[in-house]
């Protein structure tokens, strides 16, 4: 996945507390100029690696590279610090002016006066922060506050730029203009960014790269493209956004076509898997629809199912909808469809979907 | 009754005609208790930093230490600085028993473990991941300490006040060390310990109204500057 030499290179990278292992990567190398997203649910151990990258963990055993000299060996820890960037989910700003925090990353570099005034006002313009540039960091508002701690981090122009679930505490519109100005500012520093977060869509939207981690492990590592729609198990699968996920033994092969037995239920699915042997079908609910029981299937897909809606889940533009099928599937419709099909909790409906809807799991 | 009333007015007469004797013991004890509040937080301040920026091991001990000195008893303190100062104490040959400089270092002690245990907890209040984030603007650690110190210090201005107000009320450290020498080594506290002693409750009662206007004025500038540090936030 690294597209060019890597700018960081971690190696057997381990952190054991209290004779629990919270993080074991054998080998992560990061390319120069990348966008990576490291994804995994709370506790996962995403902020424990980027510490680790950081060199801010004391008690952690392994190699870090640093554009290929070992941090501690070929270069001190504070002179790596001194290439990188980091933004928590908390601003952190010191008690001082919106100015003076952004400065500060320069003032313990010892940077000259005016190339400060120079570097800090045009980070200040970068995040649209220059009006606030005298304000007392505490009387800001979350989303400014982040913004300077982005602009602080960006001041002093470093070569790896670590986020720590920067966005997290923000209401969704402050998030939206960050994360696009973020992406701009990003895109055009062409800086390394290794971001963390347990916001897939976020991921999605800034990254180029997606590495997924749950205890402490790396569970997959690809495009974002290939992580959505090529889980390789069923945690990846679940986090990824895939509502129905089956277990089942595949009867026979045609074609490229696997005929998969779920609860006694043959389902179709594109892939590859010898006979007998056990898998786990995926199954996204954008890629179910729904037909009233008078209307025979019209679709060409090859799975068609009457099923009994268990439950409904509005999330405000679409309608989560749960049935049971003889298995458990899940869909997406639209609020007008679920009107104008009069889907309501203990109703009969017709479900299909196509077999190459379906990401096939060998076991 | 009367003689509270006859000790105010023998008071407020003294304070307004400037009492010569009280106003040099008064000048003595602000000098003493403040050199004594400085030391302490020079060394306080950089002791507690020290102790809250870093792990080791028996931190938790040095913790507790600190945390027991703070309510070290002035008797104590005055018992084992008069030992060191002693003619034949190891730092007998410096000879500055009975004098002011004998006080000043009594009440350093005093006042150390005051300001060095308000500073860990100063420190300790302040987000932990502060620290990480300091660091990864390419602070060294010095440079982290003192921008902790910055963060900290409308809570160190509390143990400023902590410091001054232990030490400009104690009597026991001051009076053995001391030794409450007329135009030397007298202070307030030792003065109004002496005048209630020998009766003289007017000048003892002047005495002390001036010991509360001072704690009173010293600690009302620190909070007007804390208050206004704090407005600033």
């Amino acid at each position: 996945m690294v597209k060019d030499r890597p700018i960081l290179e971690a190696k057997n990278l381990r952190i054991d507390r209290m004779g629990v292992t919270t993080l074991d990567i054998p080998s992560f190398k990061v390319g120069e100029g990348e966008i990576l997203s490291i994804i995994g649910p709370n506790g996962a151990g995403k902020s424990t690696l980027l510490m680790a990258m950081c060199h801010l963990f004391r008690q952690f055993s392994g190699i870090i590279s640093f554009k290929g000299k070992e941090v501690g060996r070929d270069i001190s820890p504070s002179e790596y610090r001194r290439h990188i960037g980091l933004v928590f989910q908390e601003p952190l700003l010191f008690n001082t002016s919106v100015f003076e925090n952004v400065a500060s990353g320069l003032k313990f570099r010892r940077i000259d006066k005016r190339n400060i005034e120079k570097i800090v006002m045009g980070n200040l313009e970068r995040f649209g922060l220059a009006p606030l540039r005298n304000r007392p960091a505490r009387t800001l508002s979350g989303g400014e506050a982040q913004r300077v701690s982005l602009a602080r981090a960006f001041a002093i122009n470093p070569d790896i730029l670590f986020l720590d679930e920067p966005f997290s505490s923000l209401d969704a519109p402050t998030k939206d203009n960050l994360i696009y100005d973020l992406e701009k500012v990003i895109k055009d520093s062409k800086v390394t960014t290794i971001f963390a977060t347990h916001e897939r869509d976020e991921a999605l939207r800034l990254s180029e790269r997606i590495v997924v981690i749950n205890n402490g492990r790396m569970v997959q590592d690809g495009a974002p493209e290939e992580v959505m729609n090529y889980p390789c198990n069923e945690f990846v699968a679940s986090f990824m956004g895939v509502e129905t996920i089956l277990s089942g033994v595949v009867l026979k092969e045609e074609g490229g076509i696997l005929t998969v037995s779920v609860s006694g239920l043959n389902i179709e699915a594109v892939g590859e898997a010898p006979i007998d042997s056990k898998v786990i079908l995926c199954i996204k609910p954008e890629g179910v629809f729904l037909y009233p029981v008078s209307i025979e299937a019209q679709s060409s897909a090859r799975n068609n199912f009457m099923g009994e809606v268990t439950r409904i889940v509005s999330s405000g533009f679409y309608q989560k909808v749960y049935l049971n099928c003889g298995f458990p599937l899940v869909a997406y419709i639209t609020n007008a469809s679920a009107k104008s099909l009069g889907v309501k909790e203990g109703i009969n409906i017709r479900a299909s979907f196509k077999a190459t809807s379906i990401h096939v799991i060998k076991v | 009754m009367e003689l509270i009333l006859e000790g105010v007015l023998k008071a407020i007469k003294m304070l307004i005609s400037l009492d010569r004797e009280v106003l040099d013991i008064t000048i003595l004890s602000i000098k003493v208790s403040g050199i004594a509040t400085a030391i302490s937080v020079v060394i306080g301040v950089t002791t507690g930093t020290l102790i809250a920026i870093n792990d080791f091991p028996g931190k938790k001990v040095a913790l507790s230490l600190v945390n027991t000195a703070m309510g070290l008893p002035p008797v104590v303190v005055g018992l084992f600085v008069t030992i060191f100062l002693w003619r034949n104490g190891p730092f007998g040959f410096l000879g500055i028993l009975y004098t002011p400089y004998a006080i000043i270092v009594a009440q350093a002690v005093i006042a150390t473990p005051i300001v060095t245990g308000i500073t860990v907890a100063a420190m300790q209040q302040l987000p932990k991941k502060l620290q990480l984030q300091i660091l990864a603007l390419g602070a060294s650690r010095f440079q982290m300490a003192v921008i902790l110190i910055k963060e900290a210090k409308l809570s160190l201005f509390a143990a400023v006040m902590a410091g001054f107000g232990g030490v400009i009320s104690e009597i026991g450290a001051s009076i053995m060390v001391g030794g409450n020498i007329k135009g030397y080594t007298r202070v307030l506290t030792t003065a109004t310990v002496m005048e209630t002693s020998k009766g003289n409750f007017d000048v003892a009662i002047a005495l002390s109204i001036i010991l509360f206007l001072l704690a009173y004025f010293i600690n009302l500038i620190l909070t007007y500057i804390q208050q206004k540090e704090s407005g600033s936030r």
